[in-house]
């Protein structure tokens, strides 16, 4: 029988630029083992594990197996999902359906990425198709500037404007004691830093992260048993409705809009920036922290910059976006839409910490990849 | 049982190389039919699963390459993820998703083209990078160790091996979809190019390209939509150690572990008795006497007895790949999905000329990871 799931647990490393004291599995074990500590579970409790990462930066084909060492599925039904950025939301939400189907109750999570022993460029270049698009849009950067590029024309949106997204970030990552780049900027930094594609500048861009993250889910049966205040999972949604860079409509986000209309319209909320409490956006780059709150409905197209000035999104402010400093600190690729799910859950539990919104009772997780893809999960403080 | 049916199947056929066709020409063909099998449209579907794998493709994001043929991207888009594994195990994310009581109707999709891949290149990845993938360890030669350890522990000769290769290639004469076929004897198979000893070139699955689809159906809706509805019955996946030292690779823990969850599941206390076909996953002609033993259809060392009795033949008491198994159509992936459809045409009665006379239980087998390391079981009926 169906049943609703709760997030239980989550445990993620302290995340670096390289990690050499480790291997994948031991990395994806440092994970493993922070979540069972943090739920007060043993791995003989554990009745799933879904595992994800992007094969071509480590270059291990069959990670479901090749892990088991490190995630604890030895003789455990264990399942890869992997859906390039997107990967770490997809396998949250593979998790919470493996938990919801009522065949298993408690489900491990791992997402994870050692992207110091990958030329993650290079590795992403082959996702675009090698006839029609991969001289044009080669890598993850391209499309982005594209999109910054229509953004800032259509709206007299300036490069200052996103900036001041980077400065927002960077200074939430410093109350996160696991972010990987813990040290503020200024809007002058960010305008002054290199130029990769224009208008994307070396600080309007994600790092890229040697890390793991795991959330354990637990079906209703046991979550209220297992835990004090599973977060709740609400429901989700996905749109991966392009093959081709060249089909992407760039004035728009259609799939951050599609997936919007379907979660929001599933739980009633109507008015986003007064129904959230707090967001963790998968947000790759600054101008996706203005041009993408617009298609989420938080404001109206063009305002977001207006809104962001203001403080609104800002650590105390009405609709705090990122305060683990989101991906724009810490990106361990794999692990990242996980980590979206996981902080998520921390702040819906009040164990957040330093980087604790008060009060937050609805808080939205989201996942960004592949050719503009979007993953969402919407969580409560109760049950939905 | 479960509250969830196959409602729709549809396979390319599998061939050396279609040149004609690249991925997502395959997908689109496989989907096409698994909706029109179902007598549905895309827009019946409310979410899609599609299976792949960024080696074998040669493409990271292997997936992006189908979202349009998969009907992914259908008007408003559909909710899609996918699976990386053996297309068994996407079939059972697509079944996690229906029992969650979110989605009714779900479309599982696999592709793969092994013309396009250098699989000795790909299966050596999954071994450990510091230890042993540098030995060269690729599918056969460390399925010659498991093959190898088999023979001695049960005193079981090539001969027993070959005769899998024989009926399996035989029976593919009946499947039109199968790309190796014909009738072979023992001495042609023994007398084929040593790959890996004791493992020949007829003992061995060939690299295919093709794709394959189900729909799933929500017990609410499969009645009303779609063909007659093929039961889920029993669904189970268990992984076992990864070092193959860690193992001993003639026990297959981790498929006996699924076999017997599956079963409990399904209702089956003797598997020999109450399932009429099996279509499993062997890569490797031994594979099959090793895996019909890890499922409790006989004892431990026995299955080659029942090989020799005929009773695995397509005319014997429990038939084992009557279209002809892995070794006569391999695409990575789509293999295990195709073993699926073909035990939901034998519950149908739509096996044609290889169909297994009142068959109406059937289980369905796939693999992932070096030497079955990972096995998921479904057991389907009517």
């Amino acid at each position: 029988m169906a049943q609703r799931v709760g997030v239980i647990g989550f445990g993620q490393t302290y995340h670096k630029s390289r990690r050499e004291d480790v291997n994948g599995v031991e990395l994806i074990n440092e994970a493993v083992q922070a979540a069972l500590e943090d739920s007060g579970l043993g791995i003989d409790d554990v009745d799933a594990i879904i595992i994800g990462n992007m094969d071509h930066f480590e270059s291990v084909n069959y990670v479901d197996t090749w892990s088991v060492d490190g995630t604890g599925g030895f003789m455990k039904p264990v399942m890869k999902l992997t859906t390039g950025g997107t990967t770490g939301s997809t396998i949250g939400i593979g998790g919470y359906f493996t938990a919801a189907s009522g065949l298993f109750d408690v489900v491990a999570v791992v997402g994870w990425e050692k992207n110091s022993e990958s030329d993650t460029t290079g590795a992403i270049i082959t996702c675009s198709d090698p006839v029609f698009d991969r001289f044009s849009f080669a890598g993850a950067l391209p499309g982005l500037a594209v999109e910054a590029s229509v953004y800032m024309k259509k709206y007299g949106v300036t490069e200052k404007d996103a900036a001041r997204v980077a400065v927002r970030d960077r200074r939430h990552a410093m109350n996160n004691p696991y972010a990987q780049l813990r040290k503020e900027i200024t809007e002058e930094e960010v305008l002054e830093s290199p130029m990769l594609s224009y208008p994307v500048k070396l600080l309007d861009i994600c790092p890229r992260t040697d890390g793991a993250a795991c959330v354990i889910f637990a079906g209703e049966r046991k979550a209220k048993k297992l835990s004090p205040n599973p977060a709740w999972v609400w429901a989700s949604s996905i749109r991966h409705s392009y093959s081709y860079f060249e089909d992407i409509e760039y004035d728009t986000m259609p799939t951050l809009e599609a997936a919007c209309r379907e979660l929001f319209s599933n739980v009633g909320i109507k008015e986003p920036l007064k129904e959230l409490d707090v967001v963790e956006l998968y947000q790759p780059y600054t101008f996706a922290g203005l041009k993408w709150i617009e298609s989420m409905g938080i404001c109206k197209p063009g305002e977001a910059p207006q809104l962001v000035w203001d403080g609104v999104t800002d650590m105390g402010g009405e609709l705090p976006f990122n305060p683990s400093g989101g991906v724009l600190a810490t990106n361990c690729i794999g692990a990242t839409g996980l980590l979206r799910i996981g902080e998520a859950a921390l702040q819906l539990q009040g164990r957040a910490g330093d980087r604790q919104v008060e009060g937050a009772e609805v808080a939205l997780a989201t996942g960004f990849g592949g050719a503009f893809w979007t993953d969402m999960m919407l969580l409560g403080k109760n049950p939905w | 049982m479960l509250d969830a049916a196959i409602i729709g199947v549809g396979q390319t056929s599998y061939e050396a190389e279609k040149k004609g066709y690249n991925f997502a020409e395959m997908v689109y063909e496989a989907t096409d039919q698994a909706l029109n099998d179902a007598g549905l449209t895309m827009d019946d579907i409310d979410n899609v699963v599609s299976v792949s794998n960024d080696f074998f493709d040669g493409r990271t994001i292997s997936c992006m390459a189908v979202m349009d043929a998969s009907g992914a991207s259908h008007n408003d888009g559909k909710n899609v993820s996918t699976v990386e594994g053996d297309g068994t195990f996407g079939a059972f994310y697509g079944l996690m998703r229906i029992l969650a009581g979110v989605y009714k109707t779900t479309l599982v999709v696999v592709h793969s083209k092994g013309s396009e891949s250098n699989p000795s290149l790909i299966y050596n990845s999954m071994f450990d990078y510091i230890y042993t993938k540098s030995t060269g360890l690729d599918h056969i030669s460390s399925s010659a160790l498991q093959a190898r350890r088999y023979m001695n522990r049960y005193g079981l000769g090539e001969e027993d091996f070959a005769r899998v290769a024989v009926k399996n290639l035989g029976n593919a004469q009946k499947n039109s979809r199968a790309h190796r076929k014909g009738s072979y004897t023992v001495s042609d198979v023994m007398g084929s190019t040593m790959l890996a000893d004791p493992i020949k070139e007829l003992d061995a699955a060939p690299a295919s390209d093709g794709a394959a689809a189900i729909v799933l159906g929500h017990k609410v809706v499969a009645e009303k939509l779609g063909k007659k509805p093929v039961w889920v019955k029993g669904a189970a996946h268990c992984c076992d150690a990864y070092n193959l030292g860690d193992r001993d690779l003639s026990d297959v823990n981790a498929l006996a572990d699924a076999a017997q969850r599956a079963y409990a599941m399904a209702g089956i206390e003797d598997p020999f008795n109450e399932i009429d076909v099996v279509e499993l996953y062997e890569q490797f002609s031994f594979q099959e006497l090793l895996y019909l033993e890890a499922m409790g259809f006989c004892r431990r060392g026995e299955a080659a007895s029942l090989l020799q009795e005929g009773v695995t033949a397509l005319s014997g008491a429990l038939p084992v790949n009557p279209s002809g198994g892995c070794l006569g159509a391999h695409p990575v992936l789509v293999a295990g999905m195709a073993r699926l459809i073909e035990a939901v045409l034998q519950v149908r009665g739509e096996a044609g000329s290889y169909q297994v006379p009142g068959a109406k239980n059937a289980l369905a087998h796939g693999v992932n990871g070096p030497c079955g390391q990972s096995h998921c079981v479904l057991v389907v009926g009517e």
